[in-house]
């Protein structure tokens, strides 16, 4: 029953990353999949769903008392184990890099369970890769938006043109070696405390 | 300069490492101490599992768990040394304080009076069918877990039966207890004093109650980190000895609070951070008292890593059936805890080291002076609150000593 179908359970407080873990394991064709946000009822959701594989990121503080489930056999019947064979030294790498981490009910077999792994992994560094450029992009946005402001702010109190603002940034950027943006933050955090904007 | 990666989990007794790298006395050895917070004991297990952290802030517990194979990631961790006895306590919400109270607990902290009093409410509560009491640790393999079993079990109160013991990450136990998902926990510091402060919770008795200058955090290194790099190791090890003499003056207090409240460590208001370092603890809003053991980080050999702390958490182990007695478990737990490196290194300090690798555990009623070479030390008190006595020779006969709860 578990090899042809195993019902896998995705721990994860990032919703949107869950749904595309569990998009990826729907097209890999594992259609008994749950996903779990909430820290609280961690424990119950267990009992009731008796995943057979648990996908859990890294980020989440209930990993101590899931491993923890495993042991006192109160809530949870079955012994569970870290899903990665304990000589799979690269498989275990590869997954905390990720930030996930997996367990598996004792006894499923490795070759059942080890695609569902590293789905999880790709699928989290796919998600990583994905935040860094959203942020790189905000960051920009954002800088751009500084540096517009800090150039008016040196051809008011200056009294020089937009060209020579722009020049007057980059010049103390270079010469501090730090970023046009840093120099523009810190003019207008400046600026701000003149004005009593605080 | 040699770099070395270090993972913590913001608590009070991390205050070693947060030390050694902001006042420089990692750097003066030569090396970079890079600090990570983590999030769960399992991360700081997997990611020095894969090399991530070369050193990490460890439940005393946790290399002797790797070394008898309870750890679901391989890994052979070394304990060279301790970050400190004590640190820790067992806080209830003010209901249950109430309610025991009215069985005869006097707020003395005195783990016997409460234990007998918890006695009775839980008979009380059964007689009356209401749900078990639940308290909160925080990882089965942790010292919170071994000594609230260990106090509820010499008070006659089978932990497995008579109450349930969930596991819940630190920070979110005063929360927990505010809106009653737990009637009590035990826990490190600053999670006790958050909740007194909160008006939450009420402290009820100290880990240094209930074992006198007990064991609790120590430097984990995985084994193969300690052959490769000796030397280096053992500037780490003299760096923190000296960040550990620098938290144990009463006039750094303040700065070291200051110093640990920060974003990128325990990202905590700083008063909650004083009760544990300055032994001034409140145990309820009206109450407070000193307790200058409460969390000793430097005197007493405080940074020794006994081999009998290692042997008695391997008792405890078995005791509450995570672990098998056997001879070869016994050897493997009590070699997780390696007294020769710590010697190694504090040779090249002026410091007493005790001579011997275990003692026995609550032999010592008074802070006492040992031979350690030419130097004295002060070691203990070490005693149980029950008067037991834990000697590593006669392991299998404390063992056996413990099996029936009542």
């Amino acid at each position: 029953m578990i090899d042809t179908n195993p019902s896998v359970l995705v721990v994860d407080e990032n919703k949107i990353r869950a749904a595309i873990i569990e998009a990826g394991l729907h097209e890999a064709g594992y259609e008994n999949v749950h996903i779990v946000a909430e820290t609280f009822g961690l424990g119950r959701c267990i009992e009731q769903i008796s995943p057979d594989v648990i996908v859990i990121d890294l980020e989440n503080p209930n990993r101590d008392l899931l491993e923890s489930m495993f042991q006192l056999s109160r809530s949870v019947k079955r012994p569970i184990a870290m899903f990665v064979d304990k000589s799979d030294q690269t498989s275990i790498e590869a997954a905390v890099e990720a930030g996930v981490s997996a367990y598996i009910v004792d006894g499923l077999k490795k070759e059942r369970v080890k695609p569902i792994l590293d789905m999880a992994i790709s699928r989290f560094n796919a998600f990583a890769r994905m935040s860094r450029e959203l942020e790189e992009v905000r960051d920009e946005l954002a800088g751009r938006r500084v540096v517009e402001k800090a150039k008016g702010i040196l051809m008011k109190a200056r009294n020089i043109s937009e060209d020579e603002a722009y020049r007057l940034l980059r010049r103390t950027a270079m010469s501090q070696n730090r970023k046009i943006s840093e120099i523009a933050q810190s003019l207008v955090t400046a600026e701000d405390l003149m004005n009593d904007k605080k | 300069m040699f770099k070395i990666r270090a993972g913590f989990i913001p608590l009070t007794d991390s205050a070693l490492l947060i030390a050694a790298r902001e006042k420089g006395f990692a750097r003066e050895a030569g090396i970079d101490l890079e600090l990570v917070r983590e999030i769960s004991w399992a991360n700081i297990r997997d990611r020095m599992a894969v090399g991530h952290f070369d050193v990490a802030h460890m439940l005393a517990p946790m290399p002797v768990a790797a070394a008898i194979g309870l750890s679901p990631v391989p890994v052979e961790i070394l304990a060279p040394m301790a970050l400190g006895l004590g640190g820790n306590a067992v806080t209830i919400s003010r209901a249950l304080s109430l309610r025991l109270q009215d069985q005869g607990y006097d707020g003395s902290l005195d783990p016997a009076n409460a234990g007998k009093a918890l006695a009775r409410l839980i008979e009380r509560r059964r007689a009356d069918n209401l749900p078990d009491l639940v308290f909160s640790v925080v990882h089965p393999y942790s010292c919170h877990n071994y000594d609230l079993r260990y106090w509820l079990a010499a008070c006659g109160i089978d932990p497995d039966k008579d109450l349930q013991i969930v596991v819940l990450p630190p920070s979110l136990m005063p929360d927990a207890l505010s809106v009653g998902n737990i009637d009590g926990y035990c826990a490190g510091e600053p999670w006790n004093s958050a909740a007194v402060t909160a008006g939450t919770g009420v402290i009820l008795t100290t880990k240094s109650r209930l074992w006198q200058s007990s064991p609790e955090k120590v430097l984990g290194v995985p084994k193969e980190f300690a052959l490769i790099n000796p030397d280096i190791l053992d500037s780490l090890i003299c760096s923190l000895i000296q960040a550990a003499r620098w938290c144990a003056d009463p006039s750094n207090i303040g700065e070291l609070a200051d110093m640990m409240a920060q974003p990128g460590y325990l990202d905590q208001r700083a008063e909650i951070l004083l009760p544990a370092l300055s032994g001034n603890i409140a145990v309820s809003e009206t109450q407070s008292l000193q307790d200058p053991d409460f969390f000793i980080t430097f005197d007493r050999a405080a940074n020794f890593p006994w081999r009998s702390h290692a042997l008695w958490y391997y008792s405890q182990m078995v005791r509450w059936e995570q672990a098998s007695m056997n001879v070869k478990n016994a050897d493997l737990a009590a070699a997780s805890f390696s007294p020769d490196i710590y010697r190694r290194a504090a040779a090249k300090m002026e410091i007493a080291v005790p001579s011997a690798n275990a003692k026995v555990e609550g032999a010592l009623p008074v802070s006492t002076a040992v031979g350690a070479g030419n130097k004295t030390l002060y070691l203990g008190p070490d005693g149980f609150f029950d008067g037991e006595l834990f000697d590593p020779e006669k392991l299998d006969i404390y063992v056996a000593s413990q099996k029936p709860v009542k």
